[in-house]
């Protein structure tokens, strides 16, 4: 069970958390003008790395909000969490 | 009172407080401080149980939580335990306990038969055997399970109470044995808050037993001091009795506290056993080592034992296990052991694997007059039901063979030490690395994860001196880590043990008179009676992965976990892959470490603690007009209110029949709702609901359908305008939570600049649903407002007095009849209730739960989400496609309604279905055919979704979602059901009842 830093309240355990999949897709801006395959790749195509990976969670028994994780996916290493609409944070651990 | 085996003087018992206990209907007795093993010892007892698969006799191989063999049925009724470890039940008054896997009695067991057929009894046996016909395998499994076996679990359920609790710490210490106790000692001094744990009543591990010496005093003495300096620190916890059973990522650790246990019918306040949840920033292993068997023909007879238990017996419980013992040993730390014997009054023979031994050794055997046998193995044992003689030879050079005779001598005990195994399961499973270290033939600990200590025998160090050092060392490090930093003294000055253990040569089987290959039993797992001939018989066979091996032997996957035989698996495997043990590599440890119950596991949440219930403000109201209650998500919800000895399908007739001609009331407080507010208010529910929003004016209600991105429903309700930028959304029931979570994904995830505030007030509001054609009359009576249809007319909310509370009232049906939903706050919510069916009696006012809701909307066609649709289905396949807005730019699933899968024209559409026969219910769930025949399979293209009678209508009516459904209006469909019925229905549109919608609208 990992401890997560939530970035409003502080670190916690794992079990007041839920995870939310691969965080920085963006909802197309205009969907009415993205193609069938792009639209497929926004709603269906995930990255599933061996490494790095960038996801979304929420503080669910908490302060409710969501924010981002950095973590590594080998070693279960919780490398940063930021906050939404912060910048993606560089690759550099892996 | 006399026990055969028990010395004169000696060891940590009480002596003044003799026990009685009983062991399979014998009465006997021992003392306090006793484990069940040891009292059994003291009076002579060696068989205990038998074998899993060959119903061997076993006895008592260790003296810890790693015994393969001693395993007992503890207690009786509702408290019994099975595979209970004799080695670790301390005992208590009144304890009983009896011999499992075996019938009539451990001494004249049937099962025992195994044993002779165990030529045909290989690893696969079963597998291979009982293959054909593939079917009968539940039939033959019923016998084999029987046959082989444990003990019995509790047929009643069991009374006692288990607690959990969580902990925080900054350096936790696995183990009190010399190690552990001078880390936490150091972390402790550091200003650290310590938490130490160890699975013995009594703290300090195998040096209780020895004649060690730490700073010059006797290590006892040293054990004693250090523990009351722990005990009286109040930054230190100290929890004996309990064991670390799993180690989870960041330092997260389960343990088990064994509370009452060990007391006899413990009828205090105290739980029974207590599972600790503990987080440490620090964590020290220190959980020491165990001596490893040596495989040899016969080496699972009762009276062989390993060394080191033999040691504790004597030294711990003054019990001498054996007058006449041998030691069979590849390593010089079993003189110790010979030389304890002798001192308490046994004749002892070595039998040594190795060629030569050092000149000390050999010093120490003339001293101390051991009769020893260089470069000899043991190669087979004899006795029915106890060791009773020992044949052994001599081997060549290469040890690959024998020279000479073979001799045989009289032996009560045999005591074994084939070397040590740290204790790594837990460091395995933090995701610790292993590597194999050559000197002493075992795994040890090489890659640590963060925050973690290793330490003393634990990590394959078996210098006592450098140990405690070591361990001192750690304790102060760790201390630091967590910003503990007081300057300590050092506290290990001296320390040292007679023969200490230094290397052992890992000596996979010996040779017997049987070839190993050819059944024999040299025993590798004396638990699932896995033998040498076993690991030969996986290895031809062609499962030659570690993984493979285990699973085929079952080598190391008892309740013990191979604790004992791993390595000496991993080491014939080694020999016939002619590669190192290394190489070899070995299986994964798995939590928990040793067997927990359930009970520990559940804690507190059992019975009404299991899931949380949610009740209404108006629940006791139902619960005294007799309502039955149904589970929605952890809502108890009115199902029906039966009267008298109405059935249930009466009670709906009844109430359907109430809610149209007169009046019904319906608790829906349960139902979601949430408060939405802001600026962007409306601009977001746009987005967020198919249909169009902006226009909607201050006191209107508006049904909307909510989809995901995939374009699928996944919710709807009807959302009311309050103010200019103030909205009421309601939801489903069980749909609540997840519409909560999905406002708030984008709103915090995709539309961060949208000014819009979500509010769960589900629980703030009791919602009074009143349906029927009286309804407004009721209301009128309790208010002062007008609300005819011109004041209050379809799909409008008044804020309004009734019964003199501010209450919302929504004009909205989900039943097709004139309806009005008083919200109340909670607080109220009772006293309207009351008020309601009071002034409601003169309109006969039924109160009906949720199966006349489902039926009467179900009349009206209404899709209930969740049970309708399965998240597979578009507005459009509901039939709702005027619901979709088309000018709307964008909203949440639209790009979906556009993708060819989504606006395919023959999908599963929603349709209602009118039965031919006019009387048959049919079962929901059941699947709709096209052409029948006797057995399945059939080519199914729908089921039916929900599926009543029709009070109203005096015919049964379903819904059903159907392959391109839509197009399909008059055909007729069938439906086979369970009993071989086929049922022929009409397909129709869905709504059954007043399609017009005269009566909601009035």
């Amino acid at each position: 069970m990992f401890v997560i830093k939530c970035p409003y309240c502080g670190e916690r355990d794992q079990t007041e958390f839920s995870c939310h999949g691969e965080s920085h897709i963006a909802r197309p801006e205009n969907p009415n003008e993205v193609n069938d395959k792009e639209w497929g790749e926004y709603l269906f195509f995930r990255s599933n790395p061996k490494g790095m990976h960038y996801e979304r969670w929420t503080h669910d028994h908490g302060c409710r909000q969501w924010f981002n994780v950095k973590r590594h996916t080998v070693t279960d290493k919780i490398i940063q969490t930021y906050t939404m609409g912060e910048e993606k944070p560089e690759d550099n651990n892996v | 009172m006399f026990n055969r085996n028990r010395l004169i003087s000696g060891g940590s018992i009480n002596r003044n407080k003799p026990i009685n206990f009983k062991f399979n209907g014998q009465s006997l007795n021992g003392y306090e401080g006793d484990t069940l093993a040891s009292a059994l010892l003291a009076n002579d007892i060696h068989l205990i149980g038998r074998s899993f698969k060959y119903h061997r006799p076993r006895g008592i191989l260790t003296s810890g939580s790693e015994e393969p063999n001693a395993l007992v049925q503890l207690g009786k009724g509702s408290k019994t335990e099975p595979n209970a470890r004799a080695t670790e039940i301390e005992l208590y008054e009144g304890l009983e306990a009896s011999s499992q896997n075996c019938w009539p009695s451990v001494k004249y067991d049937i099962g025992a038969l195994n044993n002779l057929f165990s030529r045909i009894l290989p690893a696969g046996f079963y597998y291979k055997t009982f293959m054909w016909p593939p079917s009968a395998w539940m039939f033959y499994e019923y016998f084999i399970r029987r046959a082989a076996g444990l003990g019995e679990a509790p047929k009643e359920k069991n009374p006692d109470r288990y607690e959990q609790k969580f902990f925080y710490c900054d350096v936790m210490v696995v183990g009190a044995g010399a190690t552990g106790l001078a880390a936490a000692l150091a972390a402790a001094r550091s200003g650290a808050n310590v938490l130490i744990v160890d699975e013995k009543p009594e703290m300090g591990g195998y040096l209780i037993s020895s004649k060690a010496k730490i700073n010059n005093i006797d290590a006892k003495d040293w054990i004693k001091d250090t523990l009351t300096e722990l005990n009286s620190l109040s930054n230190v916890t100290v929890l004996n009795r309990t064991t670390a059973t799993g180690y989870y990522d960041y330092n997260y650790i389960t343990a088990l506290q064994k509370v009452t246990n060990h007391i006899e019918n413990s009828n205090s306040k105290l739980p029974r056993e207590r599972f600790w949840r503990i987080r440490s920033k620090q964590v020290i292993l220190a959980q020491g080592a165990f001596e490893r068997p040596l495989v040899f023909s016969g080496n699972d007879r009762p009276g062989i034992m390993m060394a080191s238990a033999g040691q504790v017996y004597m030294s711990q419980y003054g019990v001498l296990p054996g007058n006449s013992i041998t030691l069979f040993t590849n390593n010089d730390h079993a003189y110790t052991v010979a030389v304890d014997a002798i001192s308490k009054g046994a004749k002892v023979v070595v039998i040594d694997l190795r060629s030569n031994v050092s000149s000390e050794i050999t010093k120490l055997c003339e001293k101390n007059k051991i009769e020893t046998y260089n470069s000899h193995a043991v190669i087979s044992t004899h006795g029915s039901q106890k060791v009773n003689s020992i044949t052994l030879q001599e081997l060549s050079e290469d040890k690959q063979s024998f020279v000479g005779e073979a001799i045989t001598i009289n032996t009560d005990l045999l005591l074994m030490s084939g070397g040590w195994n740290p204790a790594v399961q837990l460091f395995s499973q933090s995701r610790g690395k292993l590597r194999y270290d050559d000197q002493i033939s075992s795994f040890v600990p090489d890659v640590l994860v963060d925050n973690q200590y290793v330490i003393g025998t634990n990590n394959g160090d078996f210098n006592l001196k450098q140990n405690l050092i070591d361990s001192q060392n750690a304790g102060i490090s760790a201390a630091k880590e967590t910003g503990n930093k007081k300057d300590i003294d050092e506290f290990i000055s001296e320390a040292n043990e007679p023969n200490e253990f230094t290397t052992s040569d890992v000596v996979p089987y010996v040779l017997g008179s049987k070839p190993v290959t050819h059944g024999s039993k040299h025993f590798i797992d004396f638990q699932n009676d896995v033998t040498a001939s076993d690991i030969f018989l996986a290895q031809r066979e062609g499962y030659i992965s570690v993984e493979h091996t285990k699973r085929y032997t079952t080598t190391g996957m008892a309740t013990d976990q191979g604790k004992t035989s791993n390595v000496n698996a991993l080491a014939i495997m080694s020999h016939i892959q002619k590669k190192p043990v290394g190489e070899v590599g070995h299986t994964t440890f798995r939590p928990p470490y040793v067997p927990q119950t359930f009970g520990a596991i559940a804690g507190r949440n059992v019975d009404q603690y299991f899931d949380p219930q949610r009740l209404t403000a108006v629940h006791q109201w139902h619960k005294d007009n007799g309502a039955v209650f149904e589970d929605v998500g952890q809502w108890k919800r009115p199902y029906f209110y039966p009267k008298n000895t109405e059935t249930m399908k009466e009670a709906v007739n009844r109430e359907c029949l109430a809610a149209r001609k007169s009046v019904g009331i319906l608790d829906a407080s349960t139902l979601g709702k949430i408060d939405i507010q802001g600026p962007d208010a409306a601009k977001f529910l746009n987005l967020i609901y198919t249909n169009a929003w902006s226009k909607l004016e201050i006191g209107s209600c508006r049904y909307g359908l909510m989809c995901n991105e995939h374009g699928m429903v996944f919710d709807d309700g009807v959302t009311t305008r309050i103010g200019e930028n103030h909205y009421h959304m309601t939801t489903t029931t069980g749909g609540a939570a997840r519409v909560m979570s999905w406002l708030e994904e984008f709103l915090q995830t995709e539309w961060l600049d949208m000014k819009v505030y979500c509010t769960s007030v589900t629980e703030q509001w009791t919602v009074l649903s009143i349906c029927g054609p009286k309804s407004r009359d009721l209301l009128s009576s309790l208010t002062d407002e007008k609300i005819d249809n011109k004041s209050l007319p379809y799909m409008k909310m008044k804020s309004i007095k009734v019964c003199g509370v501010e209450a919302r009232v929504f004009r909205i049906s989900f039943t097709g009849e004139l309806s009005f939903e008083i919200n109340v706050p909670a607080r109220y919510g009772k006293y309207v209730w009351d008020k309601v069916i009071e002034a409601g009696k003169k309109y006969n006012i039924t109160p009906y739960g949720t199966e006349t809701m489902h039926v009467l909307r179900a009349e009206k066609g209404f899709i209930i989400v969740g049970q309708d649709t399965d998240g597979s289905a578009t507005p459009s396949d509901l039939n709702m496609d005027w619901i979709v807005s088309k000018k709307k730019e964008d909203f949440l699933g639209k790009r979906s309604f556009i993708r060819s899968d989504t606006a395919r024209e023959d999908r599963k559409h929603l349709v209602g279905l009118l039965i031919n026969d006019k009387k048959t219910v049919l079962p929901e769930g059941s699947h709709i055919v096209e052409e029948a025949s006797k057995k399945p399979p059939m080519k199914m293209s729908g089921h039916i979704t929900s599926s009543y009678f029709s009070p109203t209508l005096g015919y049964p009516i379903a819904m059903a979602m159907l392959k391109n459904g839509k197009n399909r209006h008059g055909e007729t469909v069938l439906i086979p059901l369970m009993d071989g019925k086929i049922i022929e229905a009409t397909i129709t549109d869905s709504v059954f009842y007043d399609k017009e919608g005269v009566r909601q609208n009035d």
